[in-house]
């Protein structure tokens, strides 16, 4: 079962330490994506604290929540909140990367916790709306999440299975987009425009909640929201700032894939205290 | 006349019949259901029947997600969309995952006939060959595929079966079906006549015709390419002065290529490969086709002549 629910200062709390743990494994790793796991960390903690039904000691409890992170690259983030809730040792964390580790560049099913490969951007919504089929045929109560990026939702895989969640009216599926506004080459909307964003999810059938992806209070009412919806799924829009909480990180299309220096974490880590 | 039936009429009756037994098993197509005919599965049990319309990525990414909780997924469409329009899908969420997701692909090969070249798959066995975890059937009939589909529910992890749209002619005594384990239909030390699918039919005329010139063929059904029974084509390297490879595919990457690496590695030996050189299928019959591909028991027969002269 989730943990103990935590407050909002405990849960913003969490979220300072999980963006720790990400900057220390990512600059011991020399490679990785720190601005999209910082850009998520607000929306991934409060979901496994305070949301997610689920046992580390039994990470195939049927009944589980199931989440899933389309956008694989982000995967310190979640590599952070599964040491963290207990699925393996910490000290695993500092193996990132590493040949023979159980955490691999891109989400791998050999982590405990993980229930897919991803990395591969565009595939995983269809993965959670197999998830969310899976529970409407064998009649269970179980929820999937799945984390979304932004430059990803360009993607005609998303669509596809956009198309078909409302379709299939799996209304025990919620995404969350983390719609920091940034992709590789620079901002998303000179790559490759998303607008009406919105608009399009509302067109396609699903329910959309637009929130600050940074405010645990507005993250917390959105999951709850969303689980009331019937007959549709829900789709949390989360505005969100690429790299936050590490000032030079913020807003800057650089750090999508490029670790921090050692020099660089350990002002991060300065900043996280 | 020797019994003829579709390979795909089989499917549809032998997924209707799983169905029955095992509640686990759910069923996706891709707007293709009734040329697939899951549409059997669907209208008996429609609770675990998925349509995913024209959108091929998305079906084989879902039966990934149905699959990570525990459901045996059933996956049709045509051998041409199901390995090429969703290889990154089915390499990614399938393979990579090692998820019990079975892809029974219809209408491969030049013998789907009119609808040409965009339909005709000739590459698909080494799109799918070629990928980690993955198991590779392509059954040489019709009581085959019902074999082939009940070997892929009781082994675990994902498979890619790939079926024929023509009736197709059932092979007497062949022997019984082993996953990875071929069948050798004729005894013969002159020649090894390697091949799979509609070419075994083919290529049992050309033993015949063999045989009243004094030429004994052994010919192998290889049914199973991937695991591939190494050890049946290694025998047949050894004891025969010939290999000869039918199929109705590329002759890179599929079971011609998958049987020269293994005599390349281990015995070197002649391979002669009938399939379909650098060029596109195109609309015809299927008799006709197989004639302008040189892909009949005639042409094979003329490659046995020639590889021994």
């Amino acid at each position: 079962m989730a943990n103990k629910q935590l407050t909002l200062a405990e849960l913003e709390n969490k979220a300072k330490e999980i963006r720790r743990l990400i900057i220390e494994m990512l600059a011991r790793a020399g490679s990785g994506h720190p601005g999209g796991s910082l850009s998520a960390t607000d929306l991934v903690t409060a979901l496994y604290f305070n949301v997610l039904r689920f046992n580390p000691k039994d990470p195939q409890w049927p009944d589980r929540d199931r989440f899933h992170m389309s956008k694989g690259h982000c995967c310190p983030l979640w590599y952070a909140i599964l040491a963290e809730t207990g699925y393996f040792p910490k000290k695993e964390l500092l193996t990132l990367r590493q040949l023979g580790s159980i955490l691999q560049g891109h989400p791998d099913r050999g982590t405990p916790g993980i229930e897919s490969a991803s990395g591969s951007l565009g595939q995983g919504l269809s993965v959670a709306l197999g998830m969310s089929l899976a529970a409407k045929v064998d009649k269970k109560d179980y929820r999937v999440y799945v984390l979304l990026g932004d430059g990803e939702s360009q993607e005609g895989n998303i669509w596809e299975a956009a198309m078909a969640a409302a379709h299939f009216s799996v209304d025990n599926l919620c995404a969350i987009l983390d719609y920091n506004g940034f992709q590789i080459d620079g901002k998303v909307k000179d790559v490759m425009n998303l607008e009406p964003l919105s608009a399009k999810w509302q067109a396609f059938g699903w329910n959309t909640i637009e929130i600050d992806g940074h405010n645990m209070g507005e993250i917390l009412s959105a999951y709850e929201k969303a689980k009331t919806v019937k007959s549709k799924p829900t789709i949390i829009i989360a505005h969100t700032v690429k790299g936050k909480g590490v000032s030079f990180m913020e807003n800057v299309a650089g750090f999508h894939g490029r670790a921090p220096t050692k020099e660089e974490a350990a002002k991060a880590l300065e900043e996280l205290k | 006349m020797a019994e003829q039936l579709y390979q795909r009429d089989v499917y549809g009756q032998t997924l209707l019949e799983l169905g029955k037994q095992d509640k686990n098993i759910v069923v996706l197509d891709a707007d293709l259901s009734c040329s697939t005919k899951t549409c059997f599965f669907a209208k008996e049990f429609p609770g675990r029947f998925f349509n995913f319309g024209v959108a091929e990525q998305n079906m084989m990414a879902a039966a990934a997600g149905l699959a990570s909780c525990g459901k045996t997924v059933f996956v049709s469409t045509f051998a041409v969309f199901a390995s090429g329009r969703a290889w990154d899908q089915v390499r990614n969420s399938i393979s990579y995952n090692n998820f019990n997701v079975k892809i029974v692909a219809t209408h491969a090969g030049i013998t789907v006939g009119p609808d040409g070249a965009s339909h005709q798959a000739l590459e698909d066995i080494a799109l799918m060959r070629v990928l980690p975890n993955m198991n590779v059937i392509v059954p040489c009939d019709g009581p085959q595929t019902a074999d082939s589909v009940n070997a892929a529910l009781k082994t675990p992890g994902p498979f890619y079966i790939r079926l024929g749209r023509p009736k197709i002619t059932t092979i007497e005594n062949k022997g019984e079906f082993k996953l990875g384990k071929a069948q050798t239909i004729t005894e013969g030390s002159d020649v090894a006549i390697i091949a799979c699918g509609v070419m075994v039919s083919e290529a049992l005329l050309a033993v015949k015709n063999l045989a009243q010139k004094g030429i004994k063929a052994r010919l192998i059904n290889m049914h199973t390419i991937r695991p591939l029974d190494n050890e049946v084509i290694l025998k047949a390297a050894k004891e025969t002065k010939l290999i000869v490879v039918c199929e109705e595919h590329n002759v890179i990457g599929g079971l011609a290529s998958a049987v020269q690496e293994v005599v390349a590695e281990n015995f070197p030996k002649k391979v002669i490969c009938l399939g379909i050189r650098n060029r596109f299928g195109q609309s015809g019959e299927p008799a006709d086709l197989l004639k302008e591909y040189n892909l009949t028991g005639l042409d094979i027969e003329k490659a046995v002549l020639s590889g021994l002269s």
